[in-house]
C-alpha cells in the first residue's frame, strides 16, 4: 500500500459533492470562530452579564436564536461556543496526536518488549469507553476547562498509537524500508523519515474526523456538568442549561444542539471525503 | 476442546488481564491526584483524629503498591469499598443502579442491530441510488449528533409538542416497580404477570432507548454498507448472479453473512460505547440508572465509588466483546472448523 | 441451430462525458452442442462478451450496447431482463478461480440447492440433495455427501473446480460460458478438470463458449476458434484450419508467444504492431449464419 499522489486525491475529493459540503461547513465554522469578535451582534454577552430588559426572548430579527434567562444573545454565545470547542479540540489533538503517533511508531517498528508494553497499555485504555474514562479523570480533579482538556487528552492518544502501529506493521515489510535498512540507516531515520510520511494520510484523515469527535466528547462532559463551567459559553452546557426551560424556551437548548451537530457533521463529512480520496485506513 | 471454546478461553484470559490493567490504571489515577481522600471524605469539619483514623482504616498510610494489594484483595472478595455519598457498600449501590442502565442499553442495542443492519443492507443493495443516499444521510446525521442532543430533540418533539410518550422516568406515577427479580422492569413485570406494568415500562423505554440507539444505528448502517459493498465485488457474488440467484436472496443471505463477520466486531464496540452514552441519555430522561450515581460520586470526589463504576463499565465492555467474539466464531466457519481443516 | 448469436455488436462504457469503446462490431455464433473458443489477451473484450451473453452488463448504467445478441432465443439488446430466469439453467458459467467463486460462509450443499432453485424453481430439500449428489458423482468426486457438507475452503482447488463444473451442468444447460476456466489452478489440475469438462459437455451435448488467453489450451478443446484483438474479431476458423494455417499477423504472434504446455500464466504477448489491425480473416466454410443466408 502506498499513498496516492496529492493531486490524484484532490481530483477524487473534488468529484464528491458530499465531501465538498463537509469542507464548506468546516470553513464556515472556522470562519465564525475566528471572526467571532467582529461578526457577532452582541460580543459583550460572552460573559456573565446580559441585557436584563430582554430576557427569555424567542427568536426575532434582533436575536436570531433568541436570548437566554439573563438576556444574553444566544447566537453570540453559540459563535463563541464554536471558538471554544474548536480551540479545545485543536489543543487536545495537538498533544495527544503526536504522543500517540510517536508511541505507535516505536511499538510498530521496534517490536519486542516496547511493542508488548505499549500495545497492552493501549488495550487497557481502549477497554474503557472514552467518555467514562474522561469522566473518571474529571472525578479526581476539579471541574475546570483545563482539566477537562487534560482528561480528554489522556484518553485520546491510544487511538493514534493503534492506528500508526497498524500502518507501520504493514509498511515495515515494504521495499523502501528494507532498502533503507540495507544501506544502514538508523532506526530513528527509518521511523521518522521513511515510515512516518506514509502514515500521514491515515493520521490526517483521523485527525479531521477527531476534531468533530473531540468536540462531541468535550460537549458531552460539559453537558454532565463535568467540563467547562459558566459563564464561559460552551455548547454542551448550554444544551443542559436550556433543557431546564423546555418546552417554553425551546430555543435555549435546540440551537446549541444544532450547532454541535453542524460542527461535528462538517468535520465528519470532510474526514470521510479525505478517507475515500486517500484510500486511508482509519 | 473445540476451536471455539479454545478461542473463547484465550480471549477470556486476555480480558481478565486487561481488567486487572484497568483496575491498576484507575486505582493509581485515583491515588496520585492532589488532596487527602480521607479529608475529602469526612469534610472540612472533621477533626484531625477522625481523619487519621480513617486513613488507618483504609490503609492510606501504606505505600501505593501495598494499597493496591489491599484493594485487589477486597475486590476478590467482592468488596469495592464504601461510598462516601450513600454510606453504603459500592457493590450494593451498583447492584441497585446498574440494572436500569443495562436494561436501557440492551433495548438500544437491539434497536441498533434490528434497524442498523437492514438500513446498511438496503443502502448497499441500492448503491448510488436514492435508498442509498437516504440511508447515508440518516446515518451520517445520526453519527454526528451526540446522544444528549437526540435526547433533548426527541423529548421536545414527542413528549412536549406531541405528548405521545412520557417525559421521563421508568414508570408512570401510580405504577409500582415489579417485584425485583432481574432488575429489568419489563422482564420482571412479565415474570410476575403484570401486563400493565410491562407496557408502561416499555412505553417509558422508547424515547430514551431511541436517543441512545441513534448514533449506533447510523454507525452500524455505515459499517454494514461499506462491508457489503466490498462483498458485492467478490467473485462469489458474480457467481451468484451468473447462476440467477434472486437479488434479494443475495442481499439477505449470500452477501449479508460474509459481510457480517467484519462488521460485528465493530458493532460490539459501538454497543459498549452505549454504556458511556447512557450517562448522557439518563440525564435527559431522569432515568434512575448508573449515571445519576456516577455523576453524583464524581462531583463529590467519592473515590471508591468512581473506581467501582469504571471497573463495572470496563467489565461490561469486555463481556460484550467476548459475546461478540463468540457470535463471530459461530458465524465464521473458518474459525468454527479450524481444527477439522488442520487434520484434513 | 445457434444457441448464441452475436451480430455487429458494439459496446461502450460511459463515464462522465467520455465513452470508452470496448467492442467495435463483433459477430460470432455458437451452435447447439458446439464448442467454440474466443481467444485474446486481457482487455481485448472477451470477458465482457460473456457478461453480455448473460444479459447482465446491458442492465448496468453507463453501458452502451448496440447490434444484436441472441441467446437461447432471447433478444438481449431489446430485453436483457428476459435472461434472468434462464441464468443458471439454460445458460451457466464456469470461472477462473473456483475457490473464490464459491461463497466461503456457506456449505457446498447450500450453494448447490440455490443453484438448483435459481429462477424461482420449486425443488424440495430432499430432491436438491439427491440431484446434487448425482451431479457430484458425475464429476468423480470421491465422497459426494461429505463434499456437500463441506465449506469451499475445506476442499482443494481441483475439488472446487469439479464442484463448479457439477453446478454448471446440473440443470442441463444449452450453453456453458467458460471464462478462463481454472486459470488460477495448478497446471496439471487445470488440464485434468478441463478434460473432465470436455467429456461431460460432449456426453450431454452442451454448447460451450470457451474464453481464454491461451491458444494452446483451446487447441485440444474447441471445434472452432475466434481470435479477438482490441474489440475486433481478427480471425475465425475451425481449430484444425487455424492451427494449420494461421493467417492473421496477430494470430501468428499469439501462436509463437504461447507456451507449449497447457495452462501457465500469461504468455509474453507481442507488442502492438500495425499489422494486427489487418481486416478479419475467415477460413473457408466458417461464415456467420446471417451472412450465409443473406
Amino acid at each position: 500500500m502506498s499513498a496516492k499522489a496529492p493531486s490524484v486525491a484532490w481530483t477524487e475529493f473534488r468529484s464528491n459533492p458530499i465531501s465538498i459540503l463537509g469542507l464548506v461547513l468546516v470553513i464556515f465554522c472556522i470562519a465564525l470562530a475566528v471572526l467571532a469578535d467582529f461578526i457577532t451582534p452582541y460580543p459583550a454577552h460572552v460573559g456573565p452579564i446580559g441585557d436584563f430588559t430582554a430576557i427569555n426572548q424567542a427568536p426575532s430579527a434582533a436575536h436570531w436564536f433568541g436570548t437566554d434567562t439573563i438576556g444574553r444573545d444566544l447566537l453570540t454565545r453559540i459563535v463563541y461556543g464554536f471558538r471554544l470547542s474548536l480551540l479545545m479540540a485543536v489543543l487536545v489533538l495537538s498533544i495527544s496526536m503526536p504522543v500517540g503517533v510517536i508511541l505507535g511508531l516505536f511499538a510498530g517498528y521496534l517490536g519486542g518488549w516496547v511493542e508488548f508494553v505499549l500495545m497492552r497499555l493501549t488495550d487497557i485504555f481502549l477497554a474503557i469507553p472514552p467518555l467514562v474514562l474522561a469522566m473518571a479523570i474529571m472525578g479526581f480533579l476539579p471541574a475546570t476547562l483545563t482539566n477537562a482538556m487534560l482528561a480528554v487528552t489522556v484518553m485520546w492518544w491510544p487511538w493514534y498509537t493503534r492506528l500508526v502501529y497498524n500502518v507501520v506493521r504493514s509498511e515495515a515489510r515494504e521495499g523502501y524500508v528494507l532498502a533503507a535498512e540495507v544501506i544502514g540507516a538508523s532506526p530513528l531515520h527509518i521511523m521518522f523519515r521513511e515510515i512516518l510520511p506514509n502514515c500521514a494520510p491515515s493520521v490526517l484523515t483521523k485527525l479531521t474526523l477527531d476534531i468533530g469527535f473531540v468536540v462531541l466528547m468535550v460537549s458531552s462532559l460539559s453537558f454532565l456538568g463535568l467540563g467547562v463551567q459558566p459563564p464561559t459559553p460552551d455548547l454542551g452546557s448550554m444544551v443542559a442549561d436550556g433543557a431546564k426551560y423546555m418546552p417554553d424556551a425551546w430555543w435555549l437548548s435546540i440551537f446549541p444542539a444544532l450547532a454541535i451537530m453542524v460542527l461535528v457533521l462538517g468535520f465528519n463529512l470532510l474526514g470521510d471525503g479525505l478517507r475515500e480520496a486517500f484510500d486511508a485506513e482509519v | 476442546m473445540t476451536p471455539v471454546l479454545r478461542l473463547l478461553l484465550q480471549r477470556l484470559a486476555i480480558s481478565v488481564l486487561v481488567l486487572v490493567g484497568v483496575s491498576i490504571l484507575i486505582f493509581f489515577i485515583a491515588r496520585i491526584v492532589p488532596g487527602d481522600p480521607a479529608r475529602i471524605a469526612l469534610g472540612p469539619n472533621a477533626s484531625q483524629a477522625q481523619v487519621d483514623a480513617l486513613r488507618e482504616a483504609r490503609h492510606l498510610n501504606d505505600p501505593i503498591v501495598v494499597q493496591y494489594g489491599w484493594f485487589l484483595r477486597d475486590l476478590l472478595h467482592g468488596d469495592l469499598g464504601t461510598s462516601l455519598y450513600t454510606k453504603r457498600p459500592v457493590t450494593q449501590d451498583i447492584a441497585t443502579y446498574f440494572p436500569a442502565t443495562l436494561e436501557l442499553v440492551l433495548y438500544a442495542g437491539a434497536m441498533m442491530i434490528l434497524l442498523g443492519l437492514p438500513l446498511g443492507r438496503l443502502a448497499a443493495r441500492f448503491q448510488r441510488r436514492w435508498p442509498d443516499h437516504m440511508a447515508r444521510l440518516i446515518s451520517v446525521i445520526a453519527v454526528c449528533t451526540p446522544a444528549f442532543v437526540w435526547g433533548v430533540v426527541l423529548q421536545l418533539t414527542f413528549a412536549y409538542i406531541w405528548p405521545i410518550f412520557p417525559l421521563e422516568g421508568r414508570l408512570s406515577n401510580g405504577i409500582d416497580a415489579p417485584p425485583l427479580i432481574t432488575g429489568f422492569y419489563t422482564i420482571d413485570a412479565l415474570l410476575n404477570g403484570q401486563v400493565a406494568t410491562f407496557f408502561d415500562a416499555l412505553y417509558h423505554m422508547i424515547l430514551p432507548a431511541t436517543a441512545l440507539a441513534l448514533s449506533g444505528i447510523g454507525q452500524t448502517a455505515r459499517l454494514t454498507r461499506s462491508s457489503m459493498i466490498e462483498t458485492y465485488r467478490k467473485p462469489f457474488i458474480d457467481m451468484s448472479r451468473a447462476y440467477g440467484f434472486r437479488e434479494d436472496r443475495i442481499s439477505r443471505r449470500f452477501a449479508f453473512w460474509p459481510s457480517l463477520i467484519p462488521t460485528l466486531t465493530i458493532v460490539g464496540l459501538d454497543f459498549a460505547a452505549m454504556l458511556a452514552n447512557a450517562f448522557l441519555v439518563e440525564r435527559v430522561f431522569v432515568w434512575p440508572g448508573l449515571s445519576r450515581y456516577g455523576v453524583e460520586v464524581i462531583l463529590r470526589k467519592d473515590l471508591d465509588a468512581i473506581v467501582g463504576v469504571v471497573l463495572v463499565i470496563a467489565a461490561m465492555f469486555l463481556v460484550t466483546n467476548l459475546i461478540v467474539d463468540l457470535i463471530v466464531s459461530i458465524i465464521n466457519p473458518r474459525i468454527r472448523l479450524a481444527e477439522r481443516k488442520a487434520k484434513a | 441451430m445457434a444457441v448464441l448469436t452475436i451480430r455487429d455488436l458494439q459496446l461502450g462504457f460511459r463515464k462522465g462525458r467520455q465513452t470508452a469503446q470496448v467492442l467495435h462490431g463483433i459477430s460470432l455464433h455458437v451452435n447447439a452442442g458446439e464448442k467454440v473458443a474466443l481467444v485474446g489477451e486481457s482487455g481485448s473484450g472477451k470477458s465482457v462478451t460473456a457478461q453480455l451473453a448473460l444479459g447482465r452488463l446491458q442492465q448496468q448504467r453507463g453501458t452502451l450496447a448496440s447490434g444484436a445478441i441472441e441467446v437461447v432465443g432471447h433478444d438481449l439488446i431489446a430485453a436483457p431482463e428476459k435472461m434472468a430466469p434462464e441464468r443458471g439453467h439454460r445458460v451457466t458459467m464456469i470461472f477462473q478461480d473456483p475457490t473464490s467463486a464459491l461463497n466461503p460462509v456457506f456449505r457446498i450443499g447450500d450453494i448447490f440447492s440455490e443453484v438448483l432453485r435459481s429462477g424461482g424453481r420449486k425443488v424440495t430439500d430432499a430432491q436438491a440433495r439427491d440431484r446434487a449428489l448425482k451431479a457430484l458423482a458425475e464429476v468423480h468426486i470421491p465422497d459426494p455427501a461429505r463434499a456437500l457438507d463441506s465449506y469451499p475452503f475445506q476442499l482443494s482447488g481441483g475439488m472446487n473446480q469439479r464442484v463448479m463444473i457439477a453446478m454448471a451442468l446440473a440443470n442441463e444447460p444449452e450453453l456453458l460460458l467458460a471464462d478462463e476456466p481454472g486459470t488460477a489452478l495448478d497446471v496439471t489440475v487445470q488440464a485434468q478438470t478441463l478434460r473432465l469438462m470436455d467429456d461431460l459437455v460432449t456426453q450431454k451435448g452442451t454448447a460451450v463458449l470457451f474464453i481464454s488467453h491461451n491458444l494452446s489450451v483451446v487447441r485440444e478443446f474447441a471445434d472452432r476458434v475466434y481470435v479477438i484483438y482490441r474489440g475486433k474479431i481478427v480471425e475465425h476458423g475451425r481449430t484444425d484450419q487455424l492451427f494449420a494455417d494461421p493467417r492473421h499477423p496477430y494470430t501468428r504472434a499469439l501462436l509463437s508467444a504461447a507456451p507449449r504446455l497447457v495452462g501457465g500464466g500469461l504468455p509474453d504477448l507481442p507488442d502492438h504492431s500495425d499489422a494486427f489491425r489487418d481486416p478479419l480473416i475467415v477460413h473457408p466454410g466458417c461464415g456467420e449464419p446471417h451472412e450465409v443466408t443473406a
